[in-house]
């Protein structure tokens, strides 16, 4: 598809980042294979390779979910091990996948994936209906913040295309979200990833559901998923030209984090908590006249104050919370588990510093939902609310508010791993 | 489109130059991986944006086979001069002279895969803690696991299921003396997103991307150019065609196009009708099924 646009197409289109989240044998990769192989991303020798794969394994049926295939070990033991980025386009929207593996011990890259998502696909086997790993996958989207959500009821042509048992496994799966997802955009599509059904072509064995899931992906709206209201700018980098024509020139290097920014704006730095105002916004295209998020700009300020990497500029009136006390729902990412009075490196914004975490609140059952207090052991793939205290205050909102910034990464300090992710309360 | 919604290429130009600010933050003596060829082209181009009004803060390395078309030569030397950076050439003549590696034989001969071990000492001789480059995931299964901040060990090797999450934009560029990172600013991008991002921001190319003649064979469904160090099969013979360069590596691997195109309008749309991937035409993938797989946990590109 991405083939037939007009160049001026092309500059008009939006991009939007999904994930998919769903169990072993529930028809991911074969979603993800039928999504590229109907909307046409698939090139001739890529469909050659998995054409002599399938024949060379048995298969009956062009087997779409080789299409998703990557490593060699991933190939040999039929699993996928590690998050995998695909795209595909139409004339509205260009696409990101983030595929991420199912299974138990993977939360960790489902996490990953879902960091950067504006959607998440949770695919439901119409056989099964709604079981633990649903819960743990929806949770994990409600945890990290993705806005809009897709259910996919996968393999209805093996339930006969029946209306009621989408019903059903719809209702119950809403039930359960409407713990964990207060106000959020849900979507359910009745779909057989294998045949194609309501996948792009709309389904000729469901007269009773209009619509497919490419039509939702294309239509979600994408432009209120940042913080477009409190102004957040985590300075990046400093720059300074030291050449004759630009000799007295410092500019603030970062991405928009939040809000917006203008010339002639007051704003307020911290951690000095010195206003200003800013002169300029530049770009190698030129000044603009107002940023964003997420775009990356250079900002001048009137006055010349002592500004580096790791400090934030805000609105003057509108500032994050400042402080080195900090609560944070993390998801444990390595083998070596949780030390409660560990210390640990960490990364906020732009902004590094150290860590010790003080106490473990709770565990969490993701599939129950039940917070486990007595547990304070903290294992690969849990879910925990945990306290820390850094050697310096950071600048944040909640994650809620936030994604950019109220999210926090730790790290080893010895072997230089990303141990946990973490979102701020 | 809502209005507070940047364009896809204004969100994907946003997120690398991004990733380009991290590197020079984060580490102390970053180099960019420049091949000449178009991806490595728009990295140089994004980070002229990044660092504007400032020179870009770190150097040029090329990895040389000593097998190069002429004009990516001229090209790489007038860009480093316009830009006033720093370029390193690594050699990998240099590196089968003095015994680091054997030259291979045969018909299939090629240098790609000795450009690893010349890629490798160059960084550790020149300390360099950052490799950026244009790799994209579109363009190999091996790349869609790659991540933005790459890790590897002192070996340079890639270890692709023992490889650190990448959450959000936080980036995590810790680690230990003799390792090293490399970073693909790019990785979201398609092939088609950089054509565009070309023909939007005016991008100069070398000459070979457009159409010209040259004397070429066929071998194995892949154009190839006739050039003095490759050896031809007896049954193999010497044509003169219209062709230009879908990617650009190496004379021994890079596959050649027919085309007329000689625009970049042209190549778009010679690239939207086409129905193989770039790299389908790279002599270097079809080694095995997989081959970029074990050429990047040795260290490739």
């Amino acid at each position: 598809m991405e083939k037939q646009f007009s160049n001026q197409v092309y500059l008009n289109m939006e991009l939007l980042r999904f994930t998919t989240a769903g169990s072993v044998d529930d028809g991911k990769s074969t979603l993800i294979g039928r999504l590229l192989y109907d909307s046409k991303s698939i090139f001739e020798d890529q469909l050659d390779a998995v054409k002599r794969a399938s024949i060379q394994k048995g298969s009956e049926y062009l087997n779409l979910a080789l299409f998703t295939d990557g490593l060699r070990a991933e190939r040999e033991q039929g699993i996928t091990i590690d998050v995998a980025y695909r795209y595909f386009a139409t004339p509205n929207r260009k696409f990101i996948i983030a595929d991420t593996p199912g299974h138990v011990q993977y939360t960790r890259n489902m996490v990953t994936g879902a960091s950067t998502a504006n959607a998440a696909i949770i695919l439901i086997d119409a056989r099964n209906g709604v079981i633990e790993q649903t819960h743990r996958h929806a949770y994990i989207a409600s945890l990290l913040g993705i806005p809009h959500i897709i259910v996919c009821i996968n393999k209805m042509d093996l339930m006969d295309y029946r209306q009621d048992v989408f019903k059903d496994i719809s209702a119950e799966f809403q039930k359960f979200a409407d713990q964990i997802f207060p106000k959020k955009d849900i979507h359910f599509i009745p779909i057989s990833a294998l045949h194609g059904d309501n996948v792009v072509k709309p389904s000729t064995n469901m007269e009773w559901y209009k619509g497919t899931l490419l039509q939702v992906l294309e239509a979600i709206p994408i432009d209120q998923d940042h913080d477009l209201r409190h102004p957040r700018f985590p300075v990046q980098y400093v720059i300074r030209p030291e050449s004759n024509e630009y000799h007295d020139y410092r500019g603030y290097a970062g991405r928009v984090a939040g809000g917006f920014f203008h010339p002639g704006d007051k704003i307020m730095i911290l951690p000095s908590r010195i206003q200003s105002e800013i002169i300029s916004i530049d770009t190698f295209n030129g000044p603009l006249a107002e940023a964003h998020p997420p775009m990356s700009v250079t900002l001048t300020l009137r006055d010349d104050v002592d500004i580096s990497r790791g400090d934030m500029i805000t609105g003057a009136e509108d500032y994050p919370t400042e402080s080195c006390d900090i609560n944070a729902m993390i998801c444990w990412m390595n083998p070596r588990p949780l030390q409660v009075n560990g210390r640990y490196a960490l990364k906020h914004t732009t902004r590094d510093a150290r860590c010790i975490i003080r106490e473990v609140d709770y565990v969490l059952n993701i599939n129950t939902l039940e917070k486990i207090s007595s547990c304070i052991n903290v294992k690969m793939n849990d879910i925990a609310s945990i306290w820390i205290r850094t050697t310096k205050p950071l600048f944040f909102d909640p994650y809620s508010k936030n994604r950019i910034t109220g999210s926090i990464i730790l790290i080893d300090e010895a072997t230089n791993e990303t141990v946990a992710a973490g979102m701020i309360m | 489109m809502g209005h507070y919604q940047l364009t896809h290429l204004k969100e994907l130009e946003a997120e690398a130059i991004y990733v380009l600010r991290e590197v020079a933050a984060q580490f102390e003596r970053p180099v960019l991986l420049f091949s000449g060829g178009k991806d490595s082209i728009v990295l140089v181009h994004l980070s002229r944006k990044a660092f504007y009004p400032a020179r870009i803060p770190f150097p040029l390395l090329h990895i040389d086979t000593g097998h190069n078309f002429i004009e990516t030569i001229d090209f790489r030397d007038r860009l480093v001069a316009r830009l006033n950076v720093r370029l390193i050439v690594g050699s990998v003549q240099e590196s089968i002279d003095s015994g680091r590696v054997v030259e291979e034989k045969g018909i299939n001969a090629s240098r790609n895969v000795l450009q690893t071990v010349t890629l490798l000492d160059t960084i550790e001789k020149n300390k360099f803690d950052a490799a950026i480059g244009g790799a994209r995931r579109d363009e190999e299964k091996a790349r869609a696991k790659e991540r933005f901040f790459s890790h590897r060990d002192e070996f340079g090797q890639w270890d692709p299921k023992n490889q650190r999450p990448e959450l959000w934009y936080l980036f995590n560029g810790k680690k230990r003396l003799g390792e090293h990172f490399r970073v693909f600013p790019i990785s979201n991008w398609t092939e088609m997103d950089i054509w565009q991002y070309i023909l939007a921001e005016q991008i100069e190319l070398p000459s070979i991307y457009f159409t010209h003649e040259r004397d070429v064979f066929y071998r194995d469904g892949v154009w190839l150019a006739a050039a003095p160090f490759m050896q031809m099969k007896p049954t193999e013979k010497t044509e003169r065609k219209r062709i230009r360069c879908r990617t650009v590596g190496d004379i021994s691997c890079t596959g050649l196009t027919l085309s007329t195109a000689d625009t970049i309008e042209d190549i778009i749309q010679e690239i939207a009708a086409t129905r193989v991937t770039e790299r389908g035409g790279r002599y270097d993938d079809k080694r095995s099924e997989a081959a970029m797989e074990d050429r990047k946990k040795e260290g490739y590109f």
